[in-house]
């Protein structure tokens, strides 16, 4: 295997991170039938907190920063679909529209509107010993920041949350017939409620990987869309936390495999590739792609429907 | 005084393509469907607009104005469509098929104008500037007003007797406050009333995006909407997805942006405060709603969806 996919692999893996994270906490509260299309505003917001806690008190303090941003902004949209009841799309879009200008106007304040930006000192990547050098995928997996092998541990945990105990099969329950989790006797608002708040903490992780794992730096707008990727991550990776690592993959792979496309100077349009995961995970929901089965009360108002 | 009209006629201007998606959005959210992909379906229209003006305007001349802006509603209405039938079709949620087909339209722009649209020097991601055969001409001398504002009035007047009068419109009201209801009791097919509802909302969103192209970018480009597909959103919530009502809030609209603008130009405030303010407007609208003090817009946002 040439040096060349290494660094592609790596690149992908890379850039993958901060999608999975997200789309991992978003899979957990969709899976409690709760569609948090305020996930872009907790990334922006755990972004912007992170520099704030990065200035003050290093990486440890930005990621913390970062995480309660990112769950703030989930605590205002559960107050709005999980107490009030309101439509989740709505209040989605509201708390984007809310975390963007809150951050974009903090930050132009603090740091002026021409964004004469200060510059963090990033978290540079550890190499794990002997795992790095396995050939080919060595590099990629095990050669990167501790966002990343944070990742590797929280999946396989979530999966464990979510398919092997009653808090995950209460919390499907709920996903699946929020009624009968009434029925049942389970608190079904404290449950949905924890899973986007869950869902924004890592929300604002992701944000704060994005700042302090990669840029070093916070811009008006730098989530770029990435919560709806993540939110298209979840469907592509089947609602599973371990397929939504698969999904965050690809995504990542054509985003560093764009790169490739351009140096390499072939005639297809690198665009294409941008654009092919968006087109896969159409062909998936419309079920060209296997079977696949969103939450049934998932984006679903009323508890009792 | 001339500060005043200044400040007014820039707000009317601004207001021009957030009156068109506003009433983009309104139309799918009167039947409860939720079109997110406003964003997308106006980049596509741009996209066309852009195609026809650039290719066909030195044959055709002041023709292309009008036969891109229908050029350009059809191909928003087509984009929304694949969401619609994917819909219809495969029971696909219309909020997820429309995030990704922003996405796809955002890189098909992207890919357009670095190669098959891109202007003659090969320097910048853009299309040539459209000639001006092709734009919608300045209705007040001295101003940034064009034509767009007639056409947004027009539209939103249309729709508003489509809405009152029509049994299109009331089929539309009747989905989207109940769908069952309308089902069992209206004998009403309210798969293929949500379909409409958003192919209509797609083409409207189209049409904005020639407008924006014709009236004021006069080329194309990937950021041509700076997020007009969600303070679309706040723009109809506010108006109880009344058109006529979408008109004063998009000139409030558009003077909130003027606002920002000028507050950052002159006062070095950020211009992202008209997003917090959006923002906040929206979480009113649906705490009024949420609190059972219900105006019109409350029987829309909270009726929502409760027959899925």
């Amino acid at each position: 295997v040439s040096d060349e996919i290494s660094i592609l692999l790596n690149g992908a893996v890379r850039t993958a991170t901060p999608l999975a994270i997200a789309a991992l906490g978003e899979s957990v509260s969709e899976r409690a039938g709760v569609l948090n299309l305020g996930l872009e505003g907790c990334i922006i917001a755990g972004a912007f907190a992170s520099v704030i806690g990065a200035v003050a008190a290093g990486p440890i303090g930005g990621f913390t920063a970062a995480i309660l941003a990112g769950a703030t902004i989930a605590s205002i949209f559960a107050l709005f679909t999980v107490v009030l009841r309101a439509d989740q799309i709505v209040t989605g879009t509201a708390v984007n529209l809310l975390a963007f200008g809150l951050t974009g106007t903090l930050y132009s304040l603090m740091y002026g509107v021409t964004g004469t930006s200060l510059s963090l000192p990033t978290i540079t990547s550890w190499a794990i010993p002997i795992l790095d050098e396995i050939p080919g995928i060595g590099s990629a997996l095990f050669s990167q920041t501790a966002v990343t092998y944070l990742l590797y541990v929280l999946a396989p945990v979530v999966w464990w949350i979510l398919n092997r105990t009653y808090l995950g099969l209460n919390l499907r329950a709920v996903g699946e017939r929020p009624a009968a989790g009434i029925a049942a006797g389970i608190g079904v608002r404290r449950l949905q409620g924890s899973a986007v708040l869950f869902g924004g903490a890592l929300g604002g992780l992701a944000g704060g990987a994005l700042v302090i794992g990669h840029a070093g730096t916070f811009t008006t707008g730098m989530s770029a869309g990435r919560g709806f990727i993540a939110i298209a991550i979840v469907v592509l990776g089947r609602w599973s936390p371990l397929g939504v690592m698969g999904a965050a993959l690809l995504f990542g792979a054509a985003t560093a495999g764009q790169f490739a496309l351009q140096a390499g100077g072939f005639a297809l349009p690198y665009q294409l590739f941008l654009a092919l995961p968006y087109v896969l995970t159409l062909l998936t929901l419309a079920g060209f792609a296997g079977r696949v089965r969103a939450p049934s009360a998932l984006g679903q108002r009323e508890l009792d429907a | 005084v001339s500060v005043i009209w200044i400040g007014l006629s820039d707000s009317l201007a601004h207001a021009i393509p957030l009156l068109l998606v506003g009433l983009a959005v309104a139309v799918a959210f009167r039947a409860s469907v939720w079109n997110i992909g406003v964003d997308g379906q106006l980049l596509i229209g741009a996209t066309t607009a852009a195609a026809l003006d650039l290719f066909a305007a030195p044959h055709i001349g002041f023709l292309s104005v009008p036969l891109s802006i229908i050029a350009a509603g059809v191909a928003g209405a087509l984009w929304a469509g694949v969401a619609a039938w994917l819909r219809a079709r495969f029971e696909v949620n219309e909020v997820i098929s429309t995030i990704m087909l922003n996405f796809v339209a955002l890189h098909l722009v992207s890919y357009l104008v670095r190669g098959p649209l891109q202007e003659h020097t090969k320097i910048y991601p853009q299309t040539e500037t459209i000639l001006l055969a092709s734009r919608l001409p300045i209705i007040l001398p001295g101003t940034r007003v064009h034509l767009g504002l007639v056409i947004g009035v027009v539209t939103a007047v249309t729709l508003w007797w489509v809405f009152r009068f029509t049994a299109a419109g009331f089929k539309l009201r009747l989905v989207g406050q109940n769908r069952h209801a309308a089902e069992v009791a209206g004998g009403i097919h309210s798969g293929r009333v949500i379909a409409i509802a958003l192919i209509w909302s797609g083409a409207l969103a189209g049409v904005a995006g020639a407008v924006e192209l014709k009236g004021v970018t006069y080329a194309l480009y990937e950021n041509l909407s700076p997020g007009y597909g969600y303070s679309a959103i706040a723009v109809a919530l506010i108006a109880g997805l009344s058109p006529l009502w979408i008109i004063l809030s998009a000139f409030g609209f558009g003077g909130l942006a003027y606002a920002g603008g000028m507050l950052q130009r002159d006062f070095g405030i950020p211009a992202t405060v008209a997003s917090i303010v959006e923002g906040l407007i929206i979480l009113i609208v649906l705490a009024f709603a949420a609190l059972g003090r219900v105006w019109s817009v409350g029987s829309y946002t909270v009726a929502a969806r409760d027959s899925s």
